[in-house]
């Protein structure tokens, strides 16, 4: 592997000064199941490394506090998988998280990371999107919040700006009844990065919203809140003319290895039906909040 | 706050071991396991996370030693494939890999076996789907994986494993 500088800091200003000090030199290693790839493989050259683990601020750790629940940046998916409270609120998060990779992965690969890496493929992002997720991120200037569908611009590149790094992803408890689900598209079972990943939440006025990934430069959001989706007696033809619409935005790559873009536009159309029926029956069941 | 492109000294314990070396940053667990400390039951193959050759346990945690760096195991618990059975003896596990021929060239099998131990001590009675999804992350290009998933089934519950 290509030689660098490794940095330890131990707080969070020592953290954001290397950052300001080296700007796009420098890269933050979490879990590093991204960034050492890249290193090994020579697509990123920093010139130094600047790794999380010892600020006490970003250990793993899932709390609740002012309405939100908090999952700081070194939480791992595993932690998420095993976390009590995020399956009672946030299950489809819980989903997602599952099956992020292999368990050697998911023991290493952090919440944080996935989404700064920006990936249009990571499986969490369409359930933080349907959740509603915020981004803490410091910097220079202190901190900020910046909302998750502000934050993605395309792969690899984010709102973050020079000097920031996330400190914490935040999820308002959701104050109505909710049902929703994670599906996802691929070509095997077990290992792999999704064809189609997306996720599907419906609450108890009828308001359904929607988020995927894999389909185009970033993961979108999408929402409608007129009720038909919820509404067994609405016609096929009136929701089928919903989901058109919210994949409207759908552009897969025709230079991808893992599935053609009409295959992938396709499966859309499918796991969008399927999640929303999931996420109507675990709603019906009592769904969570 | 450490800041370095030469060797950072590191402490950590390595099947029960405490060790002290000077590691490069750019070096991995998995090439100090191998070629500081001699243990090469672990495995170097795909180098990017997918084949789980060289899995260890990381602080009680399985994980794929190609994408940890050596600096990032400071203060960290090890255990490798040359650590899981004491006294030169073989484990049960072990043995019901022999017995059900789930090796044949061997070459994923440390890695198997590191990750096998982990979902047993996770789930001490998998179910054939669970025993498949806690193996996910370990390729076994011999295809010997119908006999790893019955080795690991039929000492599910045993108590020494």
């Amino acid at each position: 592997m290509q030689t660098f500088a490794y940095a330890r800091p131990t707080t969070l200003d020592e953290a954001v000064a290397l950052l300001q000090l080296h700007g796009p030199e420098a890269r933050l290693l979490a879990g590093g199941t991204d960034l050492i790839i890249r290193l090994r493989d020579g697509t990123l050259h920093p010139g130094v490394v600047v790794d999380l683990k010892h600020i006490p601020e970003l250990r793993p750790a899932v709390r609740e506090r002012d309405g939100y629940i908090s999952i700081s940046a070194g939480t791992v998916m595993s932690d998420l998988v095993g976390d009590a409270r995020l399956r009672r609120h946030f299950p489809a998060l819980v989903e997602a998280a599952a099956v992020v990779g292999a368990v050697q992965i998911r023991n290493r690969a952090t919440l944080a990371g996935n989404i700064c890496n920006a990936s249009p493929a990571a499986d969490t992002s369409p359930p933080l999107l349907v959740y509603g997720a915020e981004v803490v991120a410091v910097g220079p200037a202190g901190e900020r919040r910046i909302p998750l569908d502000d934050f993605f611009v395309r792969s690899g590149q984010t709102t973050l700006r020079r000097g920031e790094l996330v400190a914490a992803i935040e999820l308002p408890l959701p104050g109505r009844r909710t049902g929703a689900a994670h599906v996802r598209r691929t070509r095997r079972h077990g290992h792999d990065l999704a064809s189609v990943t997306l996720c599907c939440s419906v609450d108890e006025t009828g308001l359904v919203r929607l988020a995927y990934g894999s389909v185009g430069p970033r993961p979108f959001l999408v929402s409608d809140a007129s009720g038909t989706l919820a509404d067994a007696t609405a016609s096929d033809a009136a929701k089928a003319a919903i989901f058109e619409r919210f994949f409207a935005d759908a552009s897969p790559s025709p230079r991808s290895m893992r599935a053609s873009p009409d295959y992938r536009l396709a499966m859309l159309r499918v796991l969008g039906r399927r999640a929303l029926a999931t996420a109507l029956e675990r709603l019906e069941a009592g769904g969570a909040r | 706050m450490i800041t370095s492109v030469a060797a950072i000294p590191i402490e950590l314990t390595v099947n029960g071991r405490p060790r002290r070396l000077e590691v490069l940053p750019h070096h991995t667990l998995l090439e100090v396991l191998r070629d500081d400390l001699g243990l090469t039951g672990t495995k170097a193959c795909c180098l990017v996370g997918e084949c789980g050759a060289c899995t260890v346990s990381l602080d009680g945690r399985i994980v794929d030693s190609c994408l940890v760096l050596a600096v990032e195991a400071d203060g960290s618990e090890v255990t490798t494939i040359e650590g899981v059975a004491p006294e030169s003896r073989l484990t049960e596990l072990q043995r019901a890999f022999l017995e059900k021929g789930a090796v044949q060239c061997g070459y994923c099998t440390p890695g198997q076996l590191m990750a096998a131990r982990d979902l047993l001590d996770r789930l001490p009675h998998p179910t054939l789907a669970e025993a498949q999804e806690g193996l996910a992350g370990n390729l076994c290009r011999c295809g010997c994986y119908p006999m790893i998933t019955e080795a690991v089934l039929a000492i599910a519950g045993v108590e020494e494993r």
